[in-house]
């Protein structure tokens, strides 16, 4: 493509889009009185978000390059998209009664989930390293900041400040190991790097091995896999609980999304050099994440060691698409992943609402001790929970079981038998904690009531993420087929 | 009525009543009231229905019947696909009628979230049948593990004192045997290329893969048996349990495993299974003595009912393992008849813990003297258990012995000796609570089996005579499929001998 020529514009439209809302609700914002403003935004930006996912199904039509071939659509890019923008809204929908509780409703805070968006979507779409920076940085300094939301709190402070340093290393890590690639390769596009490892007969040379695997630090920084996960309990514990519920899904979609691309794509012929580092570390995941939880009290804390476990799971799949050999069945181990992730992001979300519901004389309860008898004094709610705790533990007929079924096959299939054998014993440890929520919410006797009534928003929210965990095993094709295609994208021929 | 989905109209049937259940609204009592009476009648019409599937049941056709399929995950070749043979078909109705006894028999004893203990037995209902009637690997592990969740909620929201311990124990034991199980099935489905099991049961894996498939399965059904050593989860969960609870565990949950080695285990991996028969037999043999030793020295009636279980369940494995005619058909009789008399040896029990709230073998005695016919119905059972002729017991437990004989007479004898234990600690039993002199205070008021615990009862007390006095019905039933299975499990082992000899002789 000539230097001169106008980028098409047309698929990166969502991301236009987003960018140019933003702005608008920040402006309507800064203009208006402080309620009106912080409910203009609050609705507006789920608005937005809504109609960037139609924009993003738009603009889906096979494979496109822009900006001089930095930024790409293809079937991938559109699923991990509208995961994304899902997870986005649903998390602002949630937020809104726990941000007026606590007298942070600010127009900011909608503003910032959209730009959060906007990098995650930049993220996805990234085909050349510095995209791929741009969209990861945007998509932090946005997290970092409404992290600490809730500024007089030193808990949500102190989460902002560490998510910040700690993220602000991985960005390093992530930037040194950039520059290496670049400085061996002498370029930071994806395809040309593709292209150059492909007909290179000698393999790679040293420095951009030593930049992959930097590379991979930083993004298993973002994806919270063992062993850069520190960060996740603390952070996920004192920051906005709307916030954790964004923070376990939307960028961990997005930063998987990004780290099967940078994978698959550029670094897709070095897979000898980097399946045994994921390899790696989605066993350390899969057993930290359910080994450590086992001790916690505080339902966030839990959440964390459960999505380091989840995400742990999520990377055999990328283990398999590392697998050189049968582009099906590393097709299958896309496949697999990203229906995994899927199925993490509404048990994910459900869950969340639902720790947002743990409200006591109008004050958040953590402790998972809190929903002692909750099956007495609200059994639907109780019930809902019910059935995300068994559908996080992988029981049939519950959805959880099929992504686990999904990405397991993909591993035998790749005979990778090791990894298998360990991520189910280590499902079995996980459900104890899973158990263990039941339990309480079953077993033990009741203590006062939380908080009623639930908010209609609340009640939707619910009501779907739990149907759609209850029943997804009766129709499974059309998440199934579109995960298909978007995993046929990514590996063609 | 030919092409009636009999299956998938028992199989969800129950779910329908969960959905009334669900609809209900008023006060507590009112809705504990309507919910009873839902589930009564709905598990009703599923048993009513289910019997259906016997009478137009074809004895002299091979193969499966009442076959339905659709396409259900189209990229790994799933299917849901239903059928039942002359093996599970039994295992169909005895699930619908046990549960029809388990609400009966929960009637007054539940009065705590009357409508979740419903629903929860409901949805078990639908998930046992499913078990049994799955003909795809995938849908039947789906059934096959989806029962945890709520037995787990049986156990743990209606148990007794330790019901936590108890619950996670069932819980993780079983879920740690079963997830190898999933591996096992994924590997057999890129191997055979299919998950229909009907396509499986004539498909030669390889050699040298039998055994790890085999193990994985073993792993998964030595735990739902339960064979000695990973019994232990069973004492607990039966001694928490409500009786009811108690009943289905004892009555359809065990069979899991012994349904499952005759479906996979023998017919799909032979030569492994030929392999491991010695280590099998050693098991169950430990299962039979240890077990019967164990139960003899126990001070809680249902903990010795439970130990009684894992000691018959061991007939079955050995039954199994003999794999000839006499022995497979034993095993499935035994089953059938241990569902039948364990499910009621805990009602028995049960009876009398409503009544004073205690399990100790110590708290009672001389119970002849104000509830004669409890006493009487106590003995039937108890009699069955020990497999006295005329009883169902006797015709599963003999058998097995004849078939456990031609295989190996060694362990046939040692089997033996089990039915002499069984008779040592349920009589010791009987003396204690029912014999004697009546001297506790508890005791002198106590009242006599009532008209809804006898109808509870004479289903059971008919199909332990029927099964005792003439079983021909229902060994006609399986004898075509049991035939089937042997012959495959034959000639793969023939087959494999000569290969073998064919490549002894070429070296």
């Amino acid at each position: 493509m000539p230097e001169t020529a106008f980028p098409n514009l047309i698929p990166a439209l969502p991301e236009i889009f987003l960018a140019v809302a933003a702005m608008l609700l920040l402006m309507i914002g800064v203009f208006s009185r402080e309620e009106l403003a912080a409910r203009t935004a609050g609705y507006g930006s789920v608005i937005v978000l809504i109609v960037a996912i139609v924009f993003v199904g738009l603009v889906a039509e096979g494979r496109v390059l822009t900006f001089g071939g930095a930024f790409v659509t293809d079937p991938f890019a559109v699923f991990v998209k509208v995961m994304t923008l899902i997870a986005a809204a649903a998390a602002i929908l949630m937020s809104r009664s726990y941000l007026e509780d606590h007298k942070i409703n600010r127009f900011e805070f909608p503003v910032l989930v959209l730009l959060a968006a906007l990098g995650m979507l930049m993220m996805v779409s990234a085909n050349d390293l510095i995209a791929l920076y741009l969209g990861l940085e945007l998509q932090s300094l946005a997290l970092y900041v409404i992290a600490s939301f809730q500024r007089d709190s030193t808990r949500s402070a102190e989460a902002g400040l560490k998510y910040f340093v700690l993220g602000a290393v991985a960005s390093g890590l992530l930037l040194y190991g950039m520059t290496l690639v670049y400085g061996f390769s002498g370029t930071t596009n994806f395809d040309v790097l593709e292209k150059l490892f492909a007909d290179s007969n000698a393999g790679a040379p040293v420095g951009v091995i030593v930049g992959v695997v930097f590379i991979i630090a930083g993004l298993a920084f973002k994806i919270s896999a063992v062993p850069f996960h520190m960060w996740t309990p603390d952070v996920y514990e004192g920051a906005p609980t709307p916030v954790t519920a964004l923070l376990a899904v939307a960028p961990k979609i997005a930063a998987m999304g990004l780290f099967i691309r940078v994978m698959t794509g550029p670094f897709g012929d070095l897979s000898g050099q980097w399946q045994q580092i994921i390899i790696f570390i989605s066993i350390a995941s899969m057993v930290l994440g359910a080994f450590a939880a086992i001790n916690q009290k505080n339902i966030k804390r839990l959440m964390a060691y459960s999505s380091i476990g989840h995400m742990g799971y999520a990377l055999i799949g990328l283990a398999v698409a590392g697998q050189t050999g049968s582009p099906a069945v590393q097709s299958d181990g896309l496949h697999g992943m990203l229906v995994y992730l899927a199925i993490y992001m509404v048990m994910n979300l459900g869950t969340f609402a639902c720790i947002l519901l743990m409200k006591k004389d109008g004050r958040m309860m953590e402790d998972i001790n809190d929903l002692a008898g909750l099956s007495k004094t609200n059994p639907a709610l109780a019930a809902v929970l019910t059935i995300f705790m068994f559908s996080m533990a992988g029981i049939p007929p519950l959805a959880g079981f099929l992504g686990k079924l999904y990405v397991f096959q993909s591993a035998i299939q790749a005979e990778l038998f090791g990894l298998a054998i360990i991520g189910v014993l280590a499902s079995v440890v996980g459900a104890f904690y899973y158990l263990r929520i039941v339990k309480v919410m079953y077993f033990d006797q009741p203590e006062d009531g939380l908080d009623g009534p639930i908010s209609f928003e609340m009640k939707s929210i619910l009501g779907v993420m739990g149907v759609v965990i209850l029943l997804f095993i009766f129709l499974p094709g059309p998440l199934l087929s579109g995960a298909e295609a978007a995993s046929a994208a990514l590996l063609p021929g | 009525m030919e092409n009636f989905p009999w299956l998938s109209v028992i199989t969800f049937a129950p779910l329908v009543g969960v959905f009334f259940i669900l609809l209900i609204r008023g006060d507590e009592e009112l809705a504990a009231k309507n919910a009873r009476g839902v589930g009564l009648w709905t598990s009703l019409i599923t048993f009513f229905v289910s019997l259906g599937i016997w009478i137009n049941f074809d004895n002299n056709a091979s193969g499966f019947q009442f076959e339905e399929r659709v396409v259900w995950v189209e990229n790994l070749g799933l299917a849901y696909h239903l059928g039942v043979d002359g093996i599970s078909m039994f295992f169909v109705i005895l699930s619908t009628l046990l549960t029809v006894l388990c609400i009966g028999a929960s009637w007054l004893s539940i009065k705590d979230r009357v409508r979740e203990y419903i629903i929860a037995f409901l949805v078990l209902e639908t998930l046992m049948i499913g078990m049994f009637s799955a003909l795809d690997l995938v849908l039947f592990y789906v059934f096959f593990e989806g029962v945890l969740i709520p037995m787990f909620l049986i156990i743990g929201v209606w148990g007794g004192p330790r019901r936590n311990y108890a619950a996670f124990k069932f819980f993780l034991y079983t879920l740690a045997g079963s997830v190898l199980m999933l591996l096992a099935i994924l590997t057999m489905i890129l191997q055979a290329g299919t998950a229909d099991i009907t396509k499986l049961l004539t498909h030669d894996f390889p050699v040298g893969l039998q055994p790890w498939l085999w193990l994985a399965f073993f792993a998964s059904f030595a735990v739902k048996v339960p064979m000695w050593p990973v019994h232990t989860w069973l004492p607990d969960a039966h001694v928490e349990a409500p009786t009811a609870g108690s009943v289905i565990l004892a009555g359809v949950l065990l069979k899991f495993g012994g349904y499952g080695f005759l479906r996979f285990s023998l017919p799909m991996f032979p030569i492994a299974s030929a392999d491991f028969t010695p280590f099998v037999f050693g098991l169950s043999v430990i299962a039979i003595i240890y077990t019967s030793l164990v139960a003899l020295a126990q001070e809680d009636m249902k903990k010795l009912i439970a130990y009684s279980s894992v000691a018959h369940m061991g007939f079955v494995t050995m039954g199994t393992f003999a794999a000839n005619q006499q022995g497979i058909e034993g095993a499935v009789i035994q089953m059938l008849s241990h569902g039948v008399v364990s499910a009621a040896l805990f009602l028995v029990v049960g009876v009398i813990y409503d009544r004073i709230h205690s399990r100790e073998i110590d708290v009672y005695g001389g119970l002849i003297k104000r509830m004669p016919f409890y006493g009487l119905i106590f003995m039937i059972f108890l009699l069955a258990s020990v497999g006295l002729p005329g009883t169902s017991g006797f015709v599963g437990e003999f058998l097995i012995l004849v078939g456990t004989f031609k295989a190996n007479s060694w362990v046939a004898l040692l089997g033996a000796t089990g039915v002499i234990l069984g008779a040592a600690y349920m009589l010791y039993l009987y003396r204690r609570v029912v014999f004697g002199s009546l001297t506790k205070e508890a005791l002198m008021s106590i009242t006599d089996v009532s008209y809804r615990e006898v109808a509870v009862f004479a289903p059971l007390l008919l199909i332990v005579f029927v099964m005792g006095i003439y079983p021909a019905p229902f060994l006609d039933v399986m004898q075509v499929s049991v035939e089937n299975l042997v012959d495959r499990y034959t000639s793969a082992l023939a087959a494999h001998e000569a290969h073998q000899a064919v490549t002894v002789l070429a070296k």
